[in-house]
């Protein structure tokens, strides 16, 4: 581990916190590290309950500021659901995560602490992992009788629908969306975009000759 | 004998249910767009149910399809009253991500201009509260303090709210001596004088109590429960600032107190955030005392761009820059959570790298979102005029709650 250098937010995170952790909560950690300063847990998502609330009276992680959610659409699993632990007598932050698909349900925190409701329903909303027990998994941030899940990585950026006042009918209408031009993406992959072998992990056009047994060319 | 109630003898066999109001969305008092179902007993709160998200822009969306440096100016627009605040913790992401240290001008510099940002945030909270349950004129001063403010951005960053200014690995542009002049003056004489004026009419004023005074009382368990940050937990008593227990930039060498509440109503958030200002305005005076010279920006060029003086003149620095203003700077993959004290509590951004040139994933963690879902029990009980108060005492602005 190299020195810290950033001037980010300094907070307790001894070594071997994550081990100490992984140690008292028991079987159902499937994972433990710390990284970037961070220490990160995973457990088994029906155990996620019962880990918190052991980490919240035994641990004290009092408060739970946040909970994110994550699309990797590569992973059988594909949703990470990433609940933030602040503990105010300790000074100390953690991350503790589950995995999840689209049909799998999560239990729900809200047992634990009331603020889960509302992150709970905007992970909900935004991905469409369901939370199993949540009294109140309304949609939250999305329109009124929206559709899909905005922030999956397979949903577009412009999205479906779009909105606009239609003179005819004295109101606002709603249409599938229509770009005159394309959004402009760029394609980073390109090595004419800036791609390097370390950063993409791939092999550039020509570089395979480098290996050649004739050596590089001149 | 069997009780037979008595028949009310003007409702005859109608009878009387509870009556449900839209708060909102388009309210002045509501600070935005927020619609409230609120259902009443008569004036008396029964429950309550916020829904947000109209103003939501997908904002993470449109960071994970920009570079990081092309990211930035998406959190000044979210808490468009306090936009440095925003980018506070996320360049501190970046930097944590990239274990880049930052020159100690920069440094204070960020922390100069983050206390300026409450300064001015706490003006736009005040004045709007006090306007909220009825008073005029401490609107107006507090406003002048604001515009001063606003002049002081402009004249750092050319912008007056949406600056741009912190950028990973510093600030954008040194600013000009004067400039420092100026605000140490205007720390002395003119935004105390304004202040203690405008305050002065309001603390001690019965209507203010009444309206205040009692209302939304949050407990230290409560506060904890829901996930409160910044000066809604304060105001319940609790001394936790990140500022004080988790600092970053050069806050550990500051020297300020944290102020709490005693009875955690909507009157003790009033004046912890009254205090906070006060505060605020002794770090800045400690800033501009030991501002030290130097760069502003880290010298790694691989994430922060040359002067334009070099470009002229190197090659290298020429390409430097041509290459960080398309292709941008890498990222080692990794994952943080940066939380800062904004001015209106705890302001976090998970940040996903994956290597590459774009965030995978950045998630906010926006401060009124966990305090808008306590809305409903903080207000059961209490009149229907008392909601204004109790939402001037959150401070919410919806830019940074819908995102």
């Amino acid at each position: 581990m190299s020195a810290t250098l950033h001037s980010a937010p300094k907070f307790l995170t001894p070594e071997g916190l994550a081990e100490t952790l992984a140690a008292s909560l028991g079987d159902c950690v499937l994972a433990a590290a710390q990284a970037n300063g961070e220490t990160i847990l995973t457990v088994q998502r029906d155990a996620i309950e019962t880990a918190l609330r052991t980490l919240r009276d035994h641990h004290e992680y009092q408060q739970l500021m946040e909970i994110a959610g994550a699309d990797y659409p590569n992973r059988a699993e594909r949703f990470e659901v990433v609940y933030m632990l602040l503990s105010l007598t300790q000074n100390s932050r953690i991350m503790v995560k589950v995995t999840t698909d689209e049909a799998t349900p999560v239990p729900t925190v809200t047992t634990l602490w009331p603020v889960a409701g509302w992150l709970e329903r905007e992970v909900y909303d935004m991905f469409g992992v369901i939370f199993a027990g949540n009294p109140d998994l309304r949609r939250i941030l999305t329109d009124y009788g929206f559709e899909g899940h905005p922030f999956r990585k397979d949903f577009p950026l412009t999205g479906y629908q779009e909105l606009h006042y239609s003179e005819e009918q004295k109101r606002v209408v709603y249409a599938p969306v229509e770009l005159p031009q394309d959004l402009r993406q760029f394609d980073f992959m390109s090595p004419w975009e800036g791609a390097t072998p370390e950063s993409v992990g791939l092999v550039l056009p020509g570089d395979e000759k480098a290996n050649d047994e004739k050596g590089p060319q001149p | 004998m069997s009780l037979s109630l008595e028949h009310s003898p003007t409702t005859g066999d109608e009878v009387i249910t509870n009556y449900t109001i839209n708060f909102g969305p388009q309210h002045p008092a509501a600070h935005g767009v927020l619609r409230m179902v609120t259902e009443l007993d008569g004036e008396i709160i029964t429950r309550l149910d916020p829904h947000v998200g109209l103003l939501h822009r997908g904002t993470e969306k449109l960071i994970e399809h920009k570079t990081y440096l092309q990211a930035l100016p998406y959190f000044d627009r979210l808490d468009y009253c306090s936009p440095l605040g925003m980018e506070h913790s996320y360049v501190l992401a970046i930097e944590k991500l990239l274990n880049l240290a930052v020159p100690a001008r920069a440094q204070y510099l960020r922390v100069l201009f983050a206390e300026l940002t409450r300064i001015c945030n706490h003006m736009l909270n005040l004045g709007s509260h006090v306007m909220d349950v009825g008073a005029m004129t401490p609107n107006l001063w507090l406003f002048e303090i604001r515009e001063d403010c606003l002049g002081f951005f402009e004249r750092a960053s050319g912008a007056r709210m949406h600056a741009a200014w912190f950028r990973p690995g510093g600030v954008h542009q040194d600013v000009p001596q004067k400039l420092l002049d100026d605000i140490g003056v205007w720390l002395d004489k003119r935004m105390p004088e304004l202040l203690e004026d405008a305050i002065s009419l309001v603390v001690d004023n019965r209507i203010f109590k009444q309206r205040n005074v009692d209302i939304a009382v949050v407990s230290r368990a409560d506060a904890l429960a829901w996930g409160f940050s910044g000066p809604m937990i304060r105001g319940s008593g609790v001394a936790w600032d990140l500022r004080k227990s988790q600092p970053y930039d050069v806050y550990a060498q500051m020297d300020f107190e944290v102020p709490v509440g005693t009875r955690g109503d909507c009157y003790d958030r009033f004046m912890v955030r009254v205090e906070e200002v006060r505060q605020s305005a002794r770090i800045m005076k400690q800033c501009l005392a030991h501002m030290p010279g130097g760069p502003v920006a880290s010298d790694d060029r691989k994430i922060t761009p040359p002067k334009r003086g070099e470009m002229k003149a190197s090659m290298e620095s020429l390409i430097h820059h041509f290459k960080l203003y398309t292709e941008g700077f890498h990222v080692p993959a990794g994952e943080v959570y940066v939380a800062t004290e904004s001015p209106k509590g705890e302001f976090g951004v998970y940040l996903v790298a994956d290597g590459s040139n774009k965030p995978y994933r950045c998630k906010i963690r926006p401060t009124a979102f966990s305090h808008l879902q306590a809305m409903d029990f903080m207000s059961k009980g209490h009149m229907l005029p008392d909601i204004t108060a109790i939402i001037g005492a959150i401070d919410v602005v919806f830019g940074e709650c819908d995102r």
